[in-house]
């Protein structure tokens, strides 16, 4: 397992690779880059650009510099922001942002679980229906119109929850965002634990444990929640993504410190660096976790494991 | 003899979007203590459904009638959790098909032991000791070895073997076999019921042997009863039947069965196909391939009938019966 | 966000059937949609989104405003009929009713152009695929199963950073992130029909392969090609609500769906029709693509129940 694990390690480093050099081009030749003439930037921005990335050096001189710049933490000084650099404006809102979407996930996930797992067992009963209906509506309703809703309802109209915002320590600030986060992906986790949970109760193995009288709380603890969560596993890759332009909407409309925020103000202000900066670093993040996917889902498949 | 399963009037009935079906129906018999009764059918003739509502095992939709007596316990009726205490430590029963009735996330020994440590209140550690006996006993080699592995590492033959472990780790009185040689080469098949018979005696342990190949039947199984249409058509000894058969049916079953009907010149399948269960023929089920069948047989339907030494049929032909007379 | 119709699942597996059964490729087509037109709340769907489009695109021709025309008479008020502001007025004295409906064909125009581009796309990348096969065909799928893994939004936002705010990019951009299942369903088909069409052609010596594949691949992809644009449509309703929304879609003085929520939002305990109107159109055209989806599910796979 372990070799398995490495040789996705090495197949997940190309694209990374990939990723950089393209963000590189896009950020030196792209219409309205910095290095256009385009725009009139200010002064010290300027300056700062032209120092970071040596412009009179070699253009594939410039492609290593970049690279080893990022490679190290380094993504250049932003565009628009005079006195900063696009790693400390991340490192500012990344932590937040990681905890956000990380307590989101987990929240979503388990809850899925567990009302998928009830919905199988009494399948075709009122729990189920009810379930089934319930998990439709995170999944029709865009998440920016949920939260506004949320936000109206309350905590304007009944006042139970804050609005928005964010200090360190004040955890009640934080129940609407990471709810409004993790119900789309807490749907579909539940929707899938569901479907193969009912699969999986339905075969010849869960059978023969009923015939060995091992009653209905092993079966379900021992023998049917491994080979269900299969399919779950495999969603949970794509559900990160999800997870993650979903934390774009959320930090922005309960106005939280986190990478989204300042993703989207970059985007609205043409701040190369920032966007492509952050797009770096959320490339990463999502391939690691893919990755801690796939390792995850050869531990419960004993068939992929021993490959 | 001891009865170790007594079965009256079993009827088991699946309801499906605008009907019912009856898949079994009026069903009666008796399991002695230590002897083999085989079941014998087509697929639809109602065999293993009759098995699996006995276990608790049958799908959402069906419905158990009757009594099924295992000492002064009535199995059909009961609920899940209180059948659970005879499960796999009274009853057991394996299944067709050993490549899917494995769990294939969990290894050999856990699917094992459990039952030793939920039965027989064993710790882990003996419960596996004892499991990797047993899979020695039913002639795995290397049993350690087996019993760390995961079930797709072993060959279809191993599975079964396993199956029977499993079903005889608590030393069940009675073993419900559905089928257990079809999904397996020939050459295996021999050897597994060669197994069954060693095991039984050993253990004492009674064996329902449900198959539809007679093969099967000779040399392993001491009684036997044949099944068509979800009813129960002829009963008896595994000699008497064989040469002296008395339904039409049990005539055609064997003249079709390879080395059974080692004299006939060709093999001679039953004519037809069997009953479609929702619409069974008026009268006898089997007058439409009967070649036996009279004016009666188009009207009424023969009960299930003491035919003397122990023997029952239900048919109204009470004629001489031979090879060459099936039509 | 994207995934209420669990598109993926049902086209990659619909795919896969494609590629098994080649020439009966019509056949299931139309099994599946006849399937569907027996599902009750779908076809309710398709009326209601039916109508929807069409009082969208014909709408405005009956209401006295149009969605720029200011009516100072009227700033910021609840729905009116006297006045012929059915759905009140937004903080410029706007008609909303008539803003909604310019939004909502602009919405169903973006996912529309995009499903075009999609298709495009969709097609000649499975089709290049699947002809050449071997590892051509390997690399270039792997490149789409990693694109699925990424979360295609940060290359819109970058699209967009990039090209401005030009809608017409907006559409193309969108298209182009959009295409891979498409590509999936095309490279299927070739493959199966690759076969086939080989042998018959050296039989039959003459054309050229590639024109047999074309010619016997595009007429049977009708079937998928609609079911496909039934389920990505709703997905790129909400990618585009979700980027007006952030203020990186549509521009002024055109609006969509979510621009104008973004606008209803912040004001809507005072001024609740400017979040309502506006998000019920959203939320209805949803519901019914997600029944129709639903349905379409079925019936493909019949089983899945």
């Amino acid at each position: 397992m372990i070799s398995y694990a490495f040789r996705r390690v090495l197949s997940a480093i190309p694209i990374v690779f990939l990723t950089i050099t393209v963000c590189f081009f896009i950020l030196r030749l792209a219409p309205g880059g910095p290095f256009d003439g385009e725009r009139a930037l200010p002064a010290n921005v300027l300056k700062n650009l032209r120092a970071h990335y040596n412009l009179d050096q070699p253009i594939l001189t410039q492609f290593f510099i970049y690279v080893g710049g990022v490679l190290r933490g380094d993504f250049g000084p932003s565009m628009v922001m005079e006195d900063f650099t696009v790693s400390r404006l991340l490192s500012i809102g990344l932590p937040f942002t990681l905890m956000l979407g990380f307590t989101a996930f987990i929240v979503g996930t388990l809850a899925g679980l567990v009302a998928g797992a009830l919905a199988a067992v009494n399948q075709n009963r009122w729990p189920d229906y009810l379930l089934v209906f319930v998990v439709l509506i995170p999944l029709i309703i865009p998440n920016f119109l949920m939260a506004n809703l949320a936000q109206l309802i309350f905590g304007v109209y009944l006042g139970w929850l804050p609005v928005g915002g964010y200090r360190p320590g004040s955890y009640i600030n934080l129940v609407m965002p990471i709810i409004i986060l993790a119900m789309p992906h807490g749907a579909r986790v539940a929707r899938l634990v569901r479907g193969s949970m009912i699969e999986v109760l339905g075969t010849n193995y869960i059978r023969t444990a009923r015939s060995k009288g091992l009653g209905a709380a092993l079966i379900l603890t021992r023998h049917a929640i491994k080979p269900a969560l299969l399919p779950v596993v495999s969603y949970l890759g794509p559900g990160l993504s999800y997870l993650l332009t979903g934390s774009l909407v959320v930090e922005q409309i309960f106005a939280l410190p986190g990478i989204g925020k300042y993703f989207i103000t970059a985007a609205l202000n043409r701040d190369y660096g920032l966007v492509l900066g952050t797009t770096i670093l959320y490339v990463f993040i999502i391939l690691a976790l893919n990755l801690i996917v796939d390792v995850l889902y050869a531990w419960l498949d004993p068939k992929v494991r021993l490959n | 003899m001891k009865q170790v399963l007594s079965v009256q009037d079993m009827s088991v009935t699946f309801a499906l979007h605008n009907s019912e079906v009856h898949a079994v129906r009026e069903m009666n018999f008796t399991l002695g203590e230590g002897e083999t009764l085989a079941v014998v059918g087509e697929s639809g003739s109602g065999k293993s459904q009759a098995f699996l509502a006995i276990m608790g095992l049958l799908a959402r939709n069906g419905r158990t009638g009757g009594r099924a007596m295992m000492g002064d316990v009535n199995l059909i009726g009961m609920a899940p959790d209180q059948l659970d205490r005879y499960r796999g430590k009274d009853i057991a029963m394996i299944f067709q098909d050993p490549m899917t009735s494995l769990n294939p996330s969990l290894k050999v020994k856990t699917q094992l032991s459990e039952v030793l440590v939920k039965h027989r209140g064993f710790d882990r550690d003996k419960a596996t000791k004892s499991a990797v006996e047993m899979l020695e006993r039913v002639g795995i080699p290397e049993p350690v070895k087996r019993a760390n592995a995961y079930p797709h590492q072993l060959s279809g033959g191993m599975r079964q073997r396993v199956m029977i472990a499993m079903a005889l780790l608590c030393q069940p009185k009675i073993l419900i076999a559905d089928e257990p040689t079809t999904a397996l080469d020939v050459t295996v098949q021999a050897q597994m019921l060669d197994l069954f018979k060693t095991l039984t005696d050993d253990f004492g342990t009674s064996l329902v042997l449900i198959t539809h190949d007679l093969g099967v039947v000779a040399g392993v199984a001491d009684r036997m009863m044949v099944m068509y249409g979800g009813r129960a058509v002829e009963k008896g000894g595994v000699d008497d039947l064989f040469y002296d058969p008395r339904h039409p049916y049990t005539l055609g079953l064997l003249h079709s069965t390879p080395h059974i009907a080692k004299r006939a010149a060709r093999l001679d399948p039953i004519q037809g196909l069997p009953p479609s269960l929702e619409h069974l023929p008026k009268g006898c089920s089997f007058n439409p391939r009967c070649a036996f069948a009279f004016d009666r047989c188009l009207v009424e339907r023969p009960p299930l009938g003491d035919a003397g030494d122990g023997r029952e049929k239900a048919c109204f032909y009470e004629g001489p019966m031979a090879y060459g007379q099936v039509a | 966000m994207a995934g209420i119709t669990g598109k993926d699942t049902v086209l990659t597996a619909y795919a896969v059937a494609l590629e098994q059964e080649a020439p009966k490729g019509r056949s299931l087509t139309q099994d599946a949609l006849r399937r569907l037109f027996a599902n009750k709340a779908a076809v309710v769907s398709i009326f209601l989104l039916a109508a929807v489009i069409l009082i969208a695109i014909f709408g405005p021709y009956f209401l006295p405003w149009s969605y720029d025309k200011i009516d100072w008479t009227s700033i910021r008020k609840p729905p009116d009929f006297a006045k012929g502001h059915f759905l009140g007025t937004d903080q410029n004295g706007r008609d909303m009713a008539a803003r909604i409906l310019q939004g909502t064909q602009m919405s169903l125009t973006v996912a529309g152009v995009a499903t075009v581009v999609s298709v495009v796309i969709g097609i000649a990348y499975g089709a290049i695929a699947g002809y050449f096969g071997g590892r051509i065909d390997a690399a270039m799928m792997r490149f789409v199963d990693i694109m699925y893994a990424l979360p295609y939004i940060l290359f819109v936002i970058i699209l967009v950073v990039i090209f401005g705010r030009s809608p017409v990019l907006l559409f193309v951009g969108i298209g182009c992130l959009e295409w891979l299942t498409m590509a999936r369903i095309v490279r299927g088909q070739t493959l199966s029909i690759k076969e086939r069409e080989f042998i018959e052609a050296a039989r039959a010596g003459g054309a050229k392969p590639f024109t047999i594949i074309f010619r016997h691949i595009v007429p049977n992809l009708t079937g998928p090609v609609v079911i496909y644009a039934t389920l990505t449509v709703p997905e790129i309703i909400l990618t585009e609500s979700f980027l007006s929304y952030l203020g990186l879609g549509v521009q002024e003085p055109q609006t969509s769906l979510g621009t104008l929520i973004s606008f209803g939002a912040p004001v809507a305990e005072a001024l609740p029709w400017m979040l309502f109107g506006p998000a019920l159109f959203l939320v209805l055209m949803l519901v019914c693509f997600s029944y129709i989806g639903d349905g379409l599910r079925d019936a493909l796979d019949p089983k899945d129940r």
